[in-house]
């Protein structure tokens, strides 16, 4: 039997960004994508949604203090 | 890069004239006045000093670099010098090592990964020779296969390593450009310059040279003694001795606390402060001189109170003041003024009724020149004095400095105050900053420095005044307010709405600086209303409030719904929930809607209202404010006596099986923990006896419900019974075979024999009952040391995590290499300071003021 980790409570909302909306995001933040912080491509959401390397995921999660929050993670192929 | 070879272990001659070829040859710089350096001509001011070196007679091994000798012996072959990797496994590292300098990584983890494949190896894959076992003795002893190897055998296999291996050592992080691995195994030791290790004259005229200096001597001694017993070919035994002896040397001379070795003492038994010491730690180079440096424009003296000024001054003693200096520039516009102050001298007299004015310390001329003003040339200095020149004035009133305490835990330890110079030795500060700097007037003392430059103090002035601190980043309420006395001032004068006749009204309104109409007769919350800001309104509990089930609001019998309408105190008793340090309602809702400066202002006033109201209705408390009626006591007894039966029958039950078991715990669990409910028990009814007699006219209650200072528990321990004493949270039970004290039978369980004091303070502890106390004590003195030394290692290694972490403008968190940390600081994007206890919007308040309008 093998269960859907991404219908777990705990497991936050997470998607991958097209090309355009990494580019606004990049945008936005005036940053490169080394600069987002990074989860590996091993992750176990990030093998359940398909992520290759370089994709950007959007993470959406509850949050204590703001109810909603959204972040970003580049996926990555190191060990770090 | 060496000025000369040091082969003489002595240092002076006779005539303290420096040895040629010693440790403190000219050659390697100078330290006394007078004399010229060999090397560079110049003298003391001017030589940096210079490197020598001694040539060591057999080598030996660098203790920094043990280690990494460790891992290449490991991961090399003896016989060829070949790292013991394959070629493919060779090829796939090279390429991750590339990837990762591309990247800009950390690449000292390759060696682990290299020693760690090198360790799978039984031959070298390169000439087929057999891998020995390679053992480490700490710190630099190396063992092949159970044989000790001499550094020479070492060097020799490095240099191998070193030709062989080539560009591959990137793997092992050595940079074969730069060095070299056979360079950890020192032929020849550098001598550092006596610049860096002085020799002090002491008023004798004793020489006493410096740690390192003696550190070399042995050194030196010792490869002497080498040398010539191995010339003239002593047993191999005895030059091994020495050798090994060198080693130490050469070992402690690098780092004196290595691990295996003891530590090379002076004469008089204390350990040598080698090189590694001079850097490491609190007190090392980095830490101490680096990180930290001593300041000038700074002063430090005991700190005592001052209800008179405001939280944003500092009273500063006119010794300190006059001592003390800020930068004046010279402008066409203040130079007639200037003037006039350095004509005053660095010692003016004030003139009549005045305590102190400023004078002028030092005038610097516009070319840089400091001159120092005296009472002699003061008049021709201030006649000179032309415009461009800087002015070293004296500190006068409303100068901006910085105030301090350690330990600086928090942003609010180091505030900025404006100066009111004052007569005597001491700092004076207001009572509401105590909290902020955690401060107390039983010796403590307080450090102030003078901003030096106008850009410094702007932004002093608008961001680290004590008033800007008044609402906490922490949680964002009041984090300064009134204390002790002041709220049980304000306690006083609003409970029960008393009435006070126009003189007393007067006397306190004046006191907070009211100067408005008084009526003829004023009850105490007209006279609080007085110096609310106007139109202001509030709602909430008080301090006294108990929790009834159903809040009744104004008609509280204890008077704790606090309701301000319309800037009048309308029902409710003023206590530390309304003006407190910590929890002050009234303080943080006047900050957050009157501003920083009004909240001040209301600060002030209250505090000096408190104590003009205190001292108007007298309060006073002593030990009488804990007798109790003799049926108090009697009661109280009782119900003591009750509790110890109950105990002696959970016993009996225990010893005869018949106590229920508490599910997942041990008979004796259960009832250890029946008892202590039952002790807890007896000691809160004891309390409430005790209290039930202790009414609101008993200063300590007083104090106690307002919150002024201690607390309900605080004065049933003394009037009631102080109850059981635990040790990690268990009743005593350590101490004798089977028994606490002797005093007691073996085994015996019950309440006295194992720390229930059922005596108060009042009536005082029987001997057994103090011991038992003193256990209980002695606990919370060691929890308290412990917590103190761990929590500010903790918040040390918090600070180094998250110093270059920093708030963009664009909201987001992010290191100072520009990786983002947080997309929107905190997720939600609120400052702590300006939200409402942690939320943006406090809803039910703007409901409120909608409703008031």
């Amino acid at each position: 039997m093998k269960i859907d980790i991404l219908k777990h409570e705990l497991v936050p909302h997470h998607e991958i960004l097209s090309e355009e909306e990494v580019e606004k995001l990049l945008k936005t933040y005036n940053i490169k994508k080394e600069q987002l912080p990074r989860i590996r491509i091993d992750d176990p959401v990030a093998k359940a949604i398909n992520a290759k390397e370089g994709d950007v995921i959007k993470i959406i999660r509850k949050s204590p203090t703001a109810g909603i929050s959204v972040a970003y993670r580049v996926v990555s192929k190191e060990i770090i | 890069m060496s000025a000369t070879r040091i082969i003489t272990p002595d240092t002076y001659d006779e005539d303290g004239f420096p040895i040629e070829m010693g440790l403190m040859d000219t050659r390697l710089g100078v330290i006394e006045p007078g004399l010229r350096c060999k090397t560079c001509g110049q003298r003391v001011k001017d030589c940096p000093g210079h490197f020598g070196h001694i040539e060591l007679a057999m080598p030996v091994i660098h203790v920094g670099f043990a280690k990494t000798i460790y891992a290449i012996l490991k991961s090399t072959c003896r016989g060829c010098g070949k790292l013991l990797l394959d070629e493919k496994e060779l090829e796939r590292l090279r390429k991750l090592y590339k990837k990762a300098v591309e990247r800009g990584e950390n690449t000292s983890y390759f060696v682990k990964e290299v020693v760690k494949l090198a360790n799978k190896v039984s031959h070298c894959p390169h000439c087929g020779r057999e891998k020995l076992p390679i053992e480490y003795d700490k710190p630099t002893t190396y063992r092949e296969a159970g044989h000790k190897m001499t550094p020479s055998e070492i060097r020799e296999w490095l240099e191998k390593v070193s030709e062989e291996v080539g560009d591959d050592l990137l793997l092992l992080d050595i940079n074969p450009e730069v060095a070299r691995p056979e360079w950890m195994v020192l032929t020849v030791l550098p001598v550092p310059p006596v610049t860096t290790r002085p020799s002090i004259t002491l008023e004798t005229g004793e020489r006493s040279e410096d740690d390192l200096t003696h550190k070399l001597v042995d050194i030196i001694r010792i490869n002497q003694r080498l040398q010539e017993n191995r010339d003239a070919g002593a047993p191999q035994l005895i030059v091994e001795d020495l050798w090994e002896l060198l080693q130490y040397h050469v070992t402690t001379y690098f780092d004196n606390q290595t691990s295996g070795i003891p530590p090379a003492r002076h004469r008089s038994g204390r350990a040598l402060k080698t090189l590694a010491q001079r850097l490491k730690g609190k007190e090392g180079r980095f830490r101490s001189n680096l990180s930290g440096k001593r300041v000038n424009f700074s002063a430090r003296t005991v700190i005592s109170p001052d209800p008179n000024i405001s939280i944003n001054e500092v009273g500063v003693p006119i010794d300190v003041a006059k001592e003390l200096t800020v930068p004046i520039r010279v402008t066409p516009y203040n130079i007639e003024e200037m003037k006039e102050m350095v004509r005053r001298g660095p010692n003016p007299k004030p003139p009549a009724g005045v305590v102190y004015i400023p004078g002028v310390n030092y005038i610097i001329r516009p070319d840089g020149r400091r001159i120092k003003v005296t009472e002699e040339n003061a008049e021709n200095v201030a006649e000179r004095l032309e415009v461009g020149s800087v002015v070293e004035r004296q500190l006068q009133d409303g100068d901006i400095v910085l105030f301090n305490r350690q330990p600086s835990l928090h942003r609010m330890s180091m505030m900025a105050h404006k100066v009111r110079v004052l007569p005597y030795k001491t700092f004076r500060l207001n009572l509401a900053v105590c909290p902020p700097y955690n401060a107390d007037f039983d010796g403590d003392e307080m450090n102030m420095h003078v901003l030096q430059t106008e850009e410094a103090r702007a932004e002093a002035e608008i961001l680290m005044k004590v008033q800007e601190h008044i609402l906490s980043p922490r949680f964002g309420g009041a984090i300064i307010g009134a204390i002790h006395d002041h709220i049980s001032g304000c306690f006083l004068l609003t409970y029960k709405n008393k009435e006070f006749s126009k003189d007393d009204a007067i006397r306190m309104l004046a006191a907070a600086g009211y100067m408005g109409e008084v009526k003829d007769k004023m009850t105490g919350k007209e006279i609080f209303s007085k110096i609310l800001p106007e139109g202001i309104n509030l709602e909430y509990k008080a301090k006294a409030c108990i929790g009834c089930p159903t809040c009744v609001k104004e008609k509280c019998e204890y008077d704790a719904y606090v309701i301000i309408k319309d800037g009048q105190l309308v029902s409710g008793v003023i206590d530390e929930k309304s003006i407190g340090a910590f929890k002050g309602e009234i303080i943080e809702y006047i900050t957050r809607r009157y501003g920083n400066s009004a909240a001040r202002d209301f600060i002030d006033r209250v505090t000096k209202l408190g104590i003009a109201a205190i001292m108007v209705i007298g309060f006073t408390t002593g030990i009488d404010d804990e007798d109790i009626p003799e049926e108090a006591v009697l009661q109280i007894n009782e119900q003591l006596e009750k509790a110890k039966k109950k105990i002696q029958d959970l016993i009996k039950a225990y010893e005869e099986g018949e106590l229920e078991q508490i599910p997942g715990r041990s008979l004796e669990e259960t009832l250890e923990m029946e008892i202590m409910r039952v002790t807890g028990r007896a000691r809160d009814q004891t309390g409430e006896i005790a209290s039930k007699h202790l009414g609101m006219d008993n200063s300590a209650v007083i104090m106690a419900r307002s919150g002024a200072r201690g607390s309900m528990l605080n004065l049933s321990q003394m009037a009631g019974c102080v109850g059981q004493q635990a040790v990690r949270g268990e009743r005593i039970h350590r101490g004798y075979r089977n028994r606490t004290l002797p005093h007691f039978k073996k085994g015996d369980l019950g309440a006295e024999a194992k720390g229930f004091v059922s005596s108060s303070y009042k009536k005082g502890l029987s001997p057994t009952e103090y011991f038992f106390h003193s256990m209980g004590g002695r606990e919370g003195l060691v929890d308290t040391a412990v917590r103190t030394s761990r929590s500010g290692y903790m918040q040390r290694r918090l600070v180094n995590a998250l110093e270059n972490v920093k708030l963009e403008e664009d909201g987001s968190v992010r290191a100072t290499t520009g990786e983002v940390i947080q997309f929107v600081y905190g997720e939600d994007g609120i400052d702590p300071m300006r939200s409402i206890r942690g939320k943006a919007v406090d809803v039910d308040m703007i409901i409120k003021e909608v409703e008031n309008e």
